[in-house]
Order: structure tokens, then C-alpha cells, then sequence
């Protein structure tokens, strides 16, 4: 039993260190005055991946990310950690995608390389929108089944017991479930353990098993892994210092996808395809109180206790 | 006209207090915006039991769909129910809880409508809106409104074209405030099968272990709550030994949580727990908007920060420039000594 599995990742300006210069005057995220990084919780969704393919070998993980050319940063970095490849969905025509223009574009690519994809993973939400949408949106748009919070991957059992493949059969775009999943996942105030029939899309947690490091072998093999978007206006793989090895070695072509390779609908894409709207944007002024100000002194915090005690506010 | 929605989460057969605070809000968007508003309720032998729930938030309509299979909570069929449910009525607004359910639902409902939805909102208004590019007005649009991008911003989000608009709101942001008691509410129960084909029964429960909170952070009259300037785990037993003086519950910010320094479940703010206690004490706390955002509503807040700048200290009512290292210990001791 193999299984194809799609890990979608997303390269994500590091929202902990963020300058003045971070939003576009339109409102939408400066990703270049940024440092960019892999999305934490998605690190957790590739691990998830990378475990069933130690259990089941011959299992490909497939990474996709959608983003400008630097983005492939994050299927280079999936690939050292074990990652089969991946493609970067990239194409002016996605910019300014909210949540549901960016799942409408994943979906279309999965669709467009994997279409007899098993399992499709991803982490939970990305650090720069919070939103956790994508994950449920891209499923909802596959037809498939989804889990969300997902803590860990119990079991992956391959074929359906007899009389059940058509009843569970969630996927009428994709194929025939083939095999179920078993999955504890986190809710509200406690846990709970779920069962469904593949092909579905998880969505994986932070406090999930973080991702094995890297493979120093892995990082010698894939260093050079280029996506064309990535190369210098104008030139090709030719023209590189290393041009002959692109040619004797093919996986250091990175896959790429644009808006007319995978027959996306451009209205449905990008800025023209989101629903929502930045109406405006506002820097952050707290509403300043007139503040006592104290220092750490014995007196001053003894002062404190006894203000506090006097008005009753503690004690 | 078009209603406002609001989904009601349940567990068995009680209403979510999430549900509660937004049936307050959407009542007051429904006032102002002059139509009734709706909730649904989606659960297994909830009939009879949850009315009482939900209708004196001053609910026009109840739509009930009761069926074995629709608890506990899975996906697919609680999307169906909306899904199919809204395409037949049309809602202009729907509002749902920003926890668990809510986040796996709302984006589920939102990519099958191909309707906008704004997670984690802090505030909603009614307001106009016009197209830049198009020139063309809009009136009467929900303003959904959260922090964003590391919560240096705050962004207002309007869908200004499709319907509903959708937006998550978290535990404790709103008030709940019952509008009557005896609020005569129309309630229909629906036929499930016509809602959700048994093909969208799909994820089984097989086993489920939901406890109470293990804090009452929530209720909590006074918080004390570390940050990322606390350095360490270790020195988060520090503030459990001031909050076990004060008879306090102890909070964290996420940047503390993110660092191992606390639980998860112990994080205040946007993504976390929302709280309003009379002394919130924050100790080596900068103070981003999504922090903030979950505790502005505080009575008095006491900052005790080494970095007198640190951005809390703007809104908080003493601010101790100190570490936290010096300070607590102290707080600690001038209380035993003063409350004999």
C-alpha cells in the first residue's frame, strides 16, 4: 500500500518582527520588507506526512505552496526533511487572494497533480492571518471530508471492510475512498478521536510532533533545486553555473504552476475572487490611561499593596 | 428583508456561552438594521430542551434540526444543514463562535457559498461602505474588525457583494444579555433528511473526553499573567505563588505559551481566552493588540515591566518599572504582611 499524500505549506512573513513599512498602503501584507519563514504549524503537518511514509514505503509527499518565486525557499526545506517535491502556484493573478481565492487556487492544483491524491495535510493556520479557513475552505472545494485540530495520526488502515465503499465514498471528484484514517484530534476543553474514510484533509495543531530536522545527505542532494521563478529574468536553467547538472539531474527543476497551467478561473482568483475586502487599516494607537508610575522599590510596592488593600480592589 | 444568524453551538444539550454573546449581538445588528434575527441549533434530542436557550436573546425565529447523527459535532452534515439551510433563506449576516466548531465550520459554509468570512472579529458595527475602483456605494455592510499581522493593525473587512457575511467572534468578546425571558420566538423543526443526504454522515466519533476547564480564567476576579518577559518556566512558578496569595487565576500572553513557558489553555488574548477581571496584573507583558484585545475590559491593570515603554503600559492604570523578579517576590511579601 502506497499513498500520495499533498502537504499544503505556506511561506509566511515572520509576524514577530515586524517594521513599519509591513502593510501596502492597499492594505494587504508587504511581504518583501519582511523576513519570510515556514509556516510553524505547517513543519507539524509535514511531520504527520513524513510518518506515514516511513510506514508505508513508496509513499510520495508532495508539497504545494502558493506564493512569488522565494516561496519555493519552503519546498526546498520540506524536501531536506524527506519531501518527495513540490510545485510553487504561482502567478500574478493569485495576488491579494483572501482565504477563499487562495483554497480555490490550492484545490485547482490538486486537482491539476494529484487528482487520485489519499490525504491531503496542512497546519492548522498560518502566523500571519490566524484565520485557520484555508484547511476546511480547499476541502469543501475538493468535496472531501475534513478534520481539523488534529493532534495525531492513531492509524491509516488501506481498504474499506466489504458493503462500506459506497456509502463512505466522500469523494466523487477524487476517486474512491481508499482506506480509513483514524485521528485524535483536539476540541474545545478535551479530546476526541475520529474516524474517516480517505481521501479527507487534515489540519494539523503546533503542539502535534514537531518536524524531524533536516538531512544533511537530503541538503547536499536538493540544495540546488531551482524553481523557474526563481532564476534571473530572462535566463533559463542554461544559463546557470551549474547548467549541466540541471540536465543530467531533473529533479532539481522545481515544479511550478501558474493561473493557466491548472485552467484556473481568474475570477474566481486572486483580488477579483475574494469576497472580502480590506475596508481600511489602522495603526495601532492605544488609548493612553493616565498611568501611576512606580518603581520596583520596596517602598513603592509596598505602597501599591496598601493602596490596593485600602480600596479594597484585592484582598 | 434578509435576517442575521447566528449559529448555535451546542454540547448535549446546552447552548454554548459564545452562542449566547452573539445572540446579544446579532439582536442589536438586527435592530439596526431593521430585520429579525435567526438561530439555528443542530443537535441530537435537543428539542424542547434548548428554546429556553436561546429565544429570550430576543430571537424571531429558531430553526431546530434534531438527528442522532448530528451529534456530537462532525464537518459535512452541520455544513449541509447551513448550507442548504441558507440557500433557501438568504441570510444577510451570519455569526458564529470562533472556537473549534466554528472555525471548522464557518470556512466550510463560507467556500460553498463562495460568501466572505472574517475570522476571531473583536468588534462588529453596520456602516456604508463605497468601491474605491468602482465608485459604487454600499449601505448597511457588517464591518468585521480584528487585529491582524501580528496584531500591529487592526483592519475592518467588508463583503461587499456576497451573502451572508460571515464572521467568528470569540468566547468572552461580547456580552450575553437575555432581552426578555418570556421573548415570543416563532420555532420550526426542520426535516433533517431534506437538509443532509445520509452520504454526509462521514466521520465517525469513536471516542470523545470534553472536561470542564481546568481554569476559571473566565470568571477569575483577579489574573495575574506572564509574558515573554518572564525567561522562563521556572520563573512562571513566581506568579502561581502571587496568584495562590491573591487568590488569583494565572493567565498567559501567546508569545509565553508559544516559548513553553505555560499551557495553552491558560493564553489571554485574541487566540485565546477573553477576560474582564477586576485586577489584572501583567508581569513582563509588551503588549500586543491580540493580548490586549483580551483583557482591555479590565478593571485596574498593574504592569510591571522592566521596559518602560513596553506598549501595555499605556493602558494600564500603575505601572511598576521594575523586573519581575524583584517585583513579585515583593508584591508577595508587602501582602502577607499588610492583609493580617
Amino acid at each position: 500500500m502506497t499513498l500520495k499524500i499533498v502537504v499544503l505549506a505556506k511561506q509566511v512573513p515572520d509576524t514577530r518582527n515586524v517594521g513599519p513599512d509591513a502593510m501596502t498602503p492597499e492594505g494587504t501584507v508587504n511581504r518583501s520588507a519582511l523576513p519570510a519563514i515556514f509556516n510553524p504549524e505547517d513543519l507539524n503537518a509535514l511531520e504527520q506526512a513524513l510518518r506515514l511514509k516511513d510506514q508505508f514505503p513508496g509513499t510520495t509527499v508532495t508539497v504545494i505552496t502558493m506564493g512569488p518565486g522565494r516561496a519555493a525557499e519552503v519546498i526546498r526545506e520540506a524536501m531536506y526533511r524527506g519531501a518527495d517535491g513540490g510545485y510553487l502556484l504561482t502567478d500574478r493573478a493569485f495576488a491579494g487572494a483572501d482565504t477563499l481565492a487562495t483554497s480555490y487556487a490550492l484545490a485547482t492544483a490538486i486537482k491539476h497533480v494529484c487528482p487520485d491524491v489519499d490525504l491531503i495535510i496542512g497546519g492548522r493556520q498560518a502566523i500571519d492571518g490566524d484565520t485557520a479557513q484555508v484547511g476546511p475552505q480547499v476541502a469543501e472545494k475538493l468535496g472531501l471530508n475534513q478534520i481539523t485540530y488534529v493532534e495525531e495520526i492513531k492509524s491509516l488502515t488501506p481498504t474499506l471492510s466489504k458493503g462500506e465503499g459506497d456509502k463512505t465514498d466522500c469523494s466523487p471528484l477524487l476517486g474512491r475512498g481508499r482506506g480509513r484514517l483514524v485521528v485524535k484530534r483536539h476540541i474545545d476543553g478535551g479530546v476526541e478521536t475520529v474516524e474517516s474514510p480517505l481521501p479527507c484533509v487534515l489540519t494539523v495543531n503546533g503542539s502535534a510532533a514537531p518536524c524531524r530536522p533536516r538531512n544533511v545527505k537530503r541538503v547536499m542532494k536538493f540544495k540546488r533545486c531551482l524553481a523557474p521563478m526563481e532564476l534571473p529574468q530572462g535566463t533559463g536553467f542554461g544559463d546557470l553555473p551549474y547548467a549541466s547538472e540541471y540536465e543530467k539531474k531533473p529533479y532539481l527543476k522545481l515544479g511550478q504552476l501558474t493561473c493557466a497551467d491548472v485552467n484556473a478561473d481568474l475570477q474566481q482568483c486572486g483580488l477579483a475572487g475574494s469576497p472580502t475586502k480590506v475596508k481600511n487599516v489602522e495603526n495601532i494607537v492605544f488609548k493612553a490611561k493616565e498611568s501611576k508610575v512606580l518603581t520596583g522599590s520596596d517602598e513603592d510596592v509596598n505602597g501599591l499593596v496598601q493602596e490596593l488593600l485600602a480600596s479594597h480592589t484585592i484582598g | 428583508m434578509n435576517s442575521v444568524y447566528v449559529y448555535c453551538e451546542l454540547e448535549g444539550t446546552k447552548v454554548a456561552e459564545v452562542s449566547q454573546e452573539l445572540l446579544t449581538k446579532g439582536r442589536k445588528l438586527a435592530n439596526t438594521l431593521g430585520v429579525q434575527l435567526e438561530a439555528v441549533a443542530a443537535g441530537s434530542g435537543i428539542t424542547g430542551k434548548v428554546e429556553t436557550q436561546i429565544l429570550p436573546y430576543g430571537v424571531d425565529k429558531l430553526h431546530i434540526f434534531d438527528a442522532p447523527g448530528l451529534a456530537p459535532y462532525t464537518s459535512k452534515p452541520h455544513t449541509a444543514v447551513l448550507v442548504n439551510l441558507f440557500k433557501q433563506e438568504k441570510p444577510q449576516i451570519c455569526l458564529m463562535g470562533a472556537d473549534v466548531v466554528g472555525r471548522d465550520l464557518g470556512p466550510r459554509v463560507s467556500s460553498a457559498l463562495h460568501s466572505g468570512l472574517t475570522a476571531d472579529c473583536t468588534s462588529l458595527e453596520i456602516g456604508p461602505h463605497e468601491d474605491k475602483k468602482t465608485g459604487k456605494t454600499y449601505e448597511n455592510l457588517l464591518y468585521q474588525i480584528r487585529p491582524a499581522f501580528g496584531g500591529n493593525i487592526v483592519a475592518t473587512i467588508v463583503n461587499p457583494e456576497n451573502r451572508p457575511q460571515m464572521a467568528t467572534v470569540r468566547s468572552g468578546v461580547m456580552k450575553a444579555e437575555v432581552l426578555d425571558p418570556n421573548y415570543k420566538g416563532e420555532v420550526i423543526i426542520e426535516d433533517v433528511a431534506k437538509f443532509v443526504p445520509e452520504t454526509e454522515y462521514v466521520t465517525k466519533v469513536l471516542d470523545r473526553h470534553v472536561q470542564a476547564a481546568k481554569n476559571n480564567l473566565k470568571g477569575a476576579s483577579i489574573i495575574v499573567a506572564g509574558g515573554y518577559g518572564m525567561g522562563s518556566k521556572e520563573n512562571f512558578e513566581l506568579l502561581y505563588e502571587l496568584a495562590k496569595v491573591l487568590h488569583a487565576e494565572v493567565g498567559a500572553s501567546r508569545a509565553a505559551v508559544d516559548a513553553g513557558f505555560a499551557d495553552h489553555d491558560l493564553q489571554i488574548g485574541q487566540t485565546g481566552v477573553t477576560v474582564r477581571p477586576k485586577v489584572y496584573i501583567a508581569c513582563g507583558i509588551s503588549g500586543a493588540i491580540q493580548h490586549v484585545a483580551g483583557m482591555k475590559e479590565s478593571g485596574i491593570i498593574i504592569s510591571i515591566n522592566s521596559d518602560e515603554n513596553a506598549p501595555i503600559n499605556t493602558i494600564a492604570d500603575y505601572v511598576i518599572n521594575g523586573t519581575v523578579e524583584e517585583v513579585v517576590p515583593k508584591l508577595i511579601k508587602y501582602y502577607k504582611q499588610n492583609s493580617k
